[in-house]
C-alpha cells in the first residue's frame, strides 16, 4: 500500500497569523483506527480540524482516497465521505434522537431506513429513546447520538474529537468498543483522545503531537511499549 | 484633520446656500434645530459610540425634556392647584411608596410568601393610588378646560428647565437601565422602545400635566431671547434696523433666531468640550475597552453593568436637555409631534453617518442630516413637481407630489444602509 | 349573573382571542427570524404594514372589477398576491442588505441597526404609496352572530356578537399555526430549519444549506406578517404608524414566550393580548350585573385608559426579563 486512505501531509497553519501546526502529518488506513494524543495545547484538535478543512493551511496538503481535497470546505468534505463529530455542541439538543439521525443524513437523497436500523443495532439505547429530545439524554448517550449522526452519511472516514470527554470510565470502555465495531465495517477512524492509554490500546496507529509537530509515530501497541512515551506522556 | 474641517465647511455651505436660495429665516431655523439634533447625537454617541449600548428610547428622553419646560416655566394655575394639587402630589408620593414597599418586600422575603406579598402590595397599592389620584385629576381638569385643565408649572425662567430636563431624562434612564442593562442587547432595544412610547402616552393622556393632545402653548422664552412683536415695537430696534436698511419684520425674526443660535451654539461647544475631555480621560478609555471586549474588561475587574448604567444615564440626560431646549424654543409642547422616526431613529442615523465614537462626527451628522431632513420636506414636493413635469395633471401626479415628503424616510434608510455597508466608521471615524 | 358572563365574553374574551391570534402570528414571524438569523428584526412591524398595503390595493382593484368572495372579505382573495409581492421585496432586501452581514458574521446588534434602515425604507414606501392615513377595506358579511340574534336565542339582556372578521382571524390563525407546526415537525426543510436554529455549526456540518434555510425563513416570516397585518386590518383598521407600533406588543409576545421558540410566541401573543384587554376594559357593565352598586356615570372601572396599552406589554416584558430571562418556554 503506497498511499494511506486519508492523509494530512506536512500541514502548517493556524487560525490566525500564528501557526499552531508545524509540518504535521496525520494519516489513517482503510478500516483502521488512528489516534492523536499529546499534552494539552499540543494542537491535537487543531490537527484534526486541519484535516477536515476547518482552518487555512499555509503549507502541506490533504489527500482522501488519492484525491487532493486541500482546497475543499468542510461541507464539501462531508460530501466526499468524511464524517466529523465535534467535541462539544455535537448534537441538536432540542430535537429528538431520530431527528438528529435524520439531520445527519440530510445530504442523502436515497432511503435512509437501513442506515438508521444499523445505527440502532450499534447503539440499542438510542432506539429505546428515539422519540426523546437528545438534550435530555445522559453524557454517554449524547455521544452515541453524536457518533450516530455522523455515521448517517455513510462516511468512509469518521473523525472524532475527544469522544470520551466528560464520560465515566465504564461508558468510555463501551464507547471504545462501539468505535472498534464501526472500524470493522470498513470505516476509517481518526480520533483525538485525552485518555491516551486506553485510546492507544485500541489504535492501529498512534500519533504523539507536541507543540503542533509529530513527536512519535508508531502502532498503538508499540507506543504503549515505548519507555520514553510511557514516561513523558502516559504517566509512567 | 484637514478633511474634517472641509466636511464642516461643506455642511456650512449647505446652510449658506439654503439662505441664499430659499430664505435666511428658513436656513437659520434649520440650523438651530440642527444644533439641537447635534446635541442629541452627542448624547446618543456617548451611549453607542463610547459604550456600545443600543437604545431606541431617545424619543422618550426628548419628550421628558419637553415636559420639564412645562413643569418649570409654564405659568401656574392657582385655581387648578387649589382644586387638587396637594391631593395629586399625595397620590404620586403614595404611588412611589407602593413601589418602594414592593421592592423592599421582594428583597426581604423569599419563596411563595414573597411573590404573594409583592403582588398584594402592588395590586392593593394600585387601587388605593387610583382612589386618591382620580378625584384630584378630575378636579384639576374641570377648571376651565378650554384654556387650562392642567395644573400649570412653577413659572420659573425657561433656562432653568434645561438642566431639569436633563434630570428628568436621567432619572428615567436610571430606572430603565436598572432593569434592562446587563441583559442581551436586543432586549435593551425593545425595552427602551417601549418606555419611550409610555412616556409619550403619559404626555398625551395626562391632561392635568401637559394638557395632552390639546397642546400647551405660551411657554416663556429662555433669557435673553426677546419676542418678535416686542422687538418690532422697540424704538431702539426700529432705529437700528432702519440704519442698516433692513426690513423690520424679517430682521426681528432673524435676530431672534440668531440669539437662539448663539445660546444653543454655546451649549453645544461646552458639551463638545466636556465630551472630548470625557472620551480622552482614563474613564473614556475604560468605556471603550468595555465596549470592545466586555468579557475581558469584566475579567479585569471592571464593573461593566455599573459603567453601562452610568453612561446610559449621562447620554440620556444630554438628550433630555436638548429636548428641553427644543420645547423652550418652540414655546409650546405638542406631544403629537414626537415620533420615534424623527426623534429616535433619525438621531441614530446622524450618529452612524457622522461617525460612531467620534464627538465631532456626531455633531457633523446632526447638522448634515438635520438639514437634509427638513430640506427634503420643503424641497421634496418642488423636486417631485419637476420630476413629474411631463405627466399630465391628474390623480397620479397629485399623488406623487403629495407623497414626496415621505421620500425622506426612504432616503434616510438608504443613507443608513449605504454608510453601514461601505463606510461603517462614518464620515469622521473614531481616532 | 349570566349576563355578566356574556358581557365578559363579548368584550374581553372574544376581542382578546382575535387580538391574541393577530399578535401570535406576528410574533411567530419575529421569533422565526430570530431563531435562524439571530437578530430582532425591527422592520417586522413595517413589513406587516407594507404587505397589508398591497393586500388593500389589490382588494380595491378586485372590488372595482366586481370580484368578491361572497360572504368572506375580498381581502382574503388578495392575500396571496400581497404575500407574494412582500416576499419578493423581503428576499431582495436579504440579498442586497442582510446577506453581506451574515457572511461577515456581524454582531447581532449591527443587524438590528441594519433592520432599522430597512424599516425606514419600508415605512417610507408604504406612506408614499398608500399615504399615512387610515384605510378601511373590510367587506363581506359583518357578523357571524349579532348581539340581537344572541339575545333572541337566549333571552338574556346582554348580547354576544361575533364579527365575521373575528371568526376569520381565529380560524386563519389556527390554520396557519397548524400548517407551520406540521411544516417544522414533519418536513425535511422544516426540520432543517429547527436544526439550524438549534446548532448552526452542526447544521452546516450536516450539509444543510444555510442560504436555503434563511430564504425559507424569510418567506414564512413574511407570509405570517402579511397575514397578521391583513387580519388586524380587517378586524380593526389599517394605519401605517399603528403597525409600526405593533412591533412593541409583538416583540413583547416573542420575548415572553422565549425568543426563537414558536410555541412560546403563540402563548406570548395570547398572554399579551389578554392582559391588554383585561387591563384596559371598562368593567362597569360586568360589575353592574354582578352586584347592585351605585356607580357614577363617569366611573368606568377601567384599570388603565386604553392609551396605556403599551404600558401593559411593556410591564409584562420587564417582568419576564427580570424573572425569566429566557421566557415562559425556553428560548435563546
Amino acid at each position: 500500500m503506497s498511499e494511506p486512505f486519508l492523509i494530512g501531509e506536512n500541514m502548517t497553519g493556524g487560525y490566525g497569523p500564528v501557526d499552531i501546526l508545524h509540518n504535521c502529518t496525520i494519516a489513517v488506513e482503510k478500516g483502521q483506527i488512528a489516534v492523536i494524543v499529546g499534552p494539552n495545547g499540543a494542537g491535537k484538535s487543531t490537527a484534526m480540524k486541519a484535516v477536515f478543512g476547518m482552518l487555512n493551511l499555509r503549507g502541506g496538503r490533504v489527500m482522501l482516497d488519492g484525491e487532493d481535497i486541500t482546497k475543499l470546505s468542510p461541507q464539501a468534505r462531508v460530501h466526499k465521505g468524511m464524517g466529523f463529530v465535534p467535541q462539544t455542541s455535537n448534537i441538536f439538543t432540542s430535537m429528538t434522537v431520530e431527528e438528529n439521525l435524520e439531520m445527519g443524513a440530510f445530504i442523502r437523497t436515497d432511503d435512509i431506513k437501513d442506515t438508521m436500523a444499523q445505527i440502532y443495532d450499534l447503539f440499542p439505547i438510542l432506539k429505546q429513546k428515539r422519540y426523546q429530545a437528545a438534550g435530555e439524554l445522559s453524557g454517554g448517550q449524547r455521544q452515541q447520538v453524536a457518533v450516530g449522526r455522523a455515521l448517517m452519511t455513510q462516511p468512509k472516514v469518521l473523525m472524532l474529537d475527544e469522544p470520551t470527554a466528560g464520560v465515566s470510565p465504564i461508558v468510555m470502555d463501551e464507547l471504545f468498543d462501539r468505535i472498534i465495531e464501526v472500524a470493522r465495517t470498513g470505516i476509517s477512524i481518526l480520533m483525538v483522545e485525552q485518555n491516551a492509554r486506553q485510546a492507544l490500546d485500541i489504535a492501529d496507529k498512534g500519533y504523539v503531537l507536541v507543540q503542533g509537530a509529530n513527536r512519535f509515530t508508531d502502532t498503538g501497541q508499540a507506543l504503549l511499549a515505548d519507555p520514553e512515551v510511557r514516561r513523558s506522556f502516559l504517566g509512567g | 484633520m484637514h478633511r474634517n474641517v472641509m466636511l464642516f465647511a461643506g455642511v456650512g455651505l449647505l446652510f449658506v446656500l439654503t439662505g441664499l436660495m430659499q430664505s435666511w429665516n428658513l436656513s437659520l431655523q434649520i440650523f438651530n434645530i440642527g444644533i439641537l439634533s447635534a446635541i442629541m447625537a452627542l448624547g446618543v454617541n456617548m451611549q453607542w459610540g463610547y459604550a456600545g449600548l443600543f437604545s431606541t428610547g431617545i424619543m422618550g428622553s426628548v419628550a421628558l425634556g419637553g415636559l420639564a419646560v412645562v413643569v418649570v416655566s409654564a405659568q401656574p394655575v392657582p385655581e387648578a392647584w387649589a382644586a387638587g394639587g396637594p391631593r395629586l402630589l399625595l397620590s404620586l408620593a403614595f404611588g412611589l411608596a407602593v413601589i418602594a414597599a414592593a421592592v423592599a418586600a421582594y428583597r426581604r422575603l423569599a419563596g411563595h410568601a414573597r411573590n404573594w406579598t409583592v403582588a398584594a402590595i402592588l395590586v392593593g397599592g394600585f387601587f388605593a393610588y387610583r382612589a386618591i389620584y382620580d378625584p384630584a385629576v378630575t378636579a384639576i381638569e374641570a377648571f376651565n378646560p378650554a384654556v387650562y385643565g392642567n395644573i400649570g408649572g412653577f413659572g420659573l425662567p425657561s433656562l432653568l428647565s434645561w438642566p431639569v430636563g436633563a434630570l428628568f431624562a436621567g432619572v428615567a434612564a436610571w430606572a430603565i437601565g436598572k432593569v434592562a442593562l446587563g441583559l442581551r442587547s436586543d432586549y435593551l432595544a425593545i425595552a427602551t422602545l417601549g418606555i419611550a412610547e409610555i412616556v409619550l402616552a403619559v404626555m398625551k393622556n395626562e391632561d392635568w400635566l401637559s394638557r395632552g393632545v390639546k397642546n400647551l402653548v405660551g411657554l416663556p422664552r429662555p433669557w435673553p431671547v426677546p419676542y418678535e412683536v416686542d422687538l418690532q415695537k422697540s424704538p431702539e430696534f426700529i432705529g437700528w434696523a432702519q440704519s442698516w436698511g433692513f426690513e423690520l419684520i424679517t430682521s426681528s425674526t432673524i435676530l431672534v433666531k440668531l440669539l437662539y443660535m448663539l445660546i444653543f451654539g454655546l451649549v453645544l461647544l461646552a458639551l463638545i468640550w466636556v465630551s472630548e475631555r470625557m472620551l480622552n480621560s482614563p474613564w473614556g478609555r475604560m468605556m471603550r475597552a468595555i465596549r470592545d471586549n466586555e468579557v475581558s474588561a469584566a475579567a479585569m475587574g471592571k464593573n461593566v453593568t455599573a459603567r453601562h448604567l452610568q453612561i446610559f444615564i449621562i447620554g440620556s440626560a444630554v438628550v433630555g436637555m436638548a429636548g428641553a431646549m427644543l420645547t423652550s424654543m418652540e414655546g409650546q409642547l405638542t406631544p403629537g409631534n414626537y415620533s420615534p422616526l424623527r426623534f429616535t431613529f433619525l438621531i441614530w442615523v446622524m450618529v452612524i453617518v457622522g461617525g460612531s465614537g467620534n464627538n465631532w462626527g456626531a455633531v457633523l451628522g446632526g447638522l448634515l442630516l438635520g438639514w437634509l431632513w427638513l430640506i427634503v420636506e420643503n424641497a421634496g414636493p418642488v423636486f417631485m413637481g419637476y420630476l413629474t413635469y411631463p405627466l399630465p395633471a391628474g390623480a397620479l401626479k397629485a399623488h406623487l407630489i403629495d407623497a414626496a415628503p415621505h421620500l425622506r424616510l426612504v432616503t434616510l434608510g438608504a443613507v443608513l444602509l449605504l454608510v453601514l455597508r461601505f463606510s461603517p466608521k462614518g464620515l469622521i471615524p473614531e481616532k | 349573573m349570566l349576563n355578566a358572563l356574556v358581557a365578559f365574553l363579548n368584550f374581553v374574551v372574544v376581542p382578546g382571542f382575535a387580538y391574541g391570534s393577530q399578535l401570535a402570528l406576528g410574533a411567530l414571524g419575529l421569533t422565526l427570524v430570530f431563531g435562524i438569523l439571530r437578530f430582532s428584526n425591527f422592520a417586522h412591524g413595517d413589513t406587516m404594514a407594507f404587505g397589508t398595503m398591497w393586500v388593500i390595493l389589490i382588494t380595491w382593484w378586485f372590488q372595482s372589477m366586481g370580484i368578491s368572495a361572497g360572504p368572506l372579505p375580498t381581502a382574503l382573495l388578495a392575500l396571496p398576491f400581497g404575500i407574494a409581492i412582500t416576499c419578493a421585496f423581503v428576499l431582495a432586501t436579504d440579498r442586497v442588505v442582510y446577506r453581506f452581514y451574515r457572511q461577515k458574521k456581524a454582531a447581532s446588534i449591527i443587524l438590528v441597526i441594519v433592520s432599522t434602515g430597512v424599516m425606514f425604507i419600508l415605512n417610507g414606501l408604504t406612506r408614499m404609496i398608500i399615504g399615512p392615513e387610515e384605510q378601511s377595506f373590510a367587506d363581506g358579511g359583518r357578523f357571524v352572530m349579532t348581539a340581537q340574534q344572541f339575545k333572541d336565542m337566549t333571552g338574556l339582556q346582554e348580547g354576544l356578537a361575533i364579527k365575521s372578521t373575528t371568526a376569520i382571524t381565529v380560524v386563519m390563525a389556527a390554520v396557519c399555526v397548524g400548517l407551520l407546526f406540521w411544516f417544522l415537525q414533519k418536513t425535511r426543510t422544516g426540520k432543517s430549519m429547527r436544526a439550524f436554529s438549534d446548532n448552526e455549526d452542526l447544521a452546516l456540518l450536516s450539509g444543510i444549506n444555510p442560504e436555503k434555510v434563511v430564504m425559507v425563513t424569510w418567506i414564512i416570516a413574511t407570509a405570517l406578517a402579511v397575514i397578521a397585518g391583513t387580519l388586524y386590518g380587517i378586524d380593526k383598521s389599517f394605519r401605517p404608524f399603528i403597525y409600526f407600533q405593533l412591533l412593541l406588543p409583538i416583540a413583547a409576545a416573542a420575548v415572553v414566550g422565549g425568543l426563537g421558540n414558536p410555541l412560546g410566541a403563540i402563548a406570548g401573543g395570547f398572554v399579551i393580548a389578554f392582559s391588554e384587554v383585561f387591563v384596559t376594559y371598562a368593567w362597569k357593565k360586568v360589575v353592574l350585573y354582578l352586584a347592585s352598586v351605585d356607580l357614577a356615570p363617569t366611573q368606568l372601572l377601567q384599570l388603565l385608559s386604553t392609551d396605556y396599552k403599551f404600558a401593559v406589554s411593556f410591564s409584562i416584558l420587564i417582568i419576564v426579563l427580570l424573572f425569566m430571562p429566557t421566557g415562559i418556554f425556553k428560548g435563546k
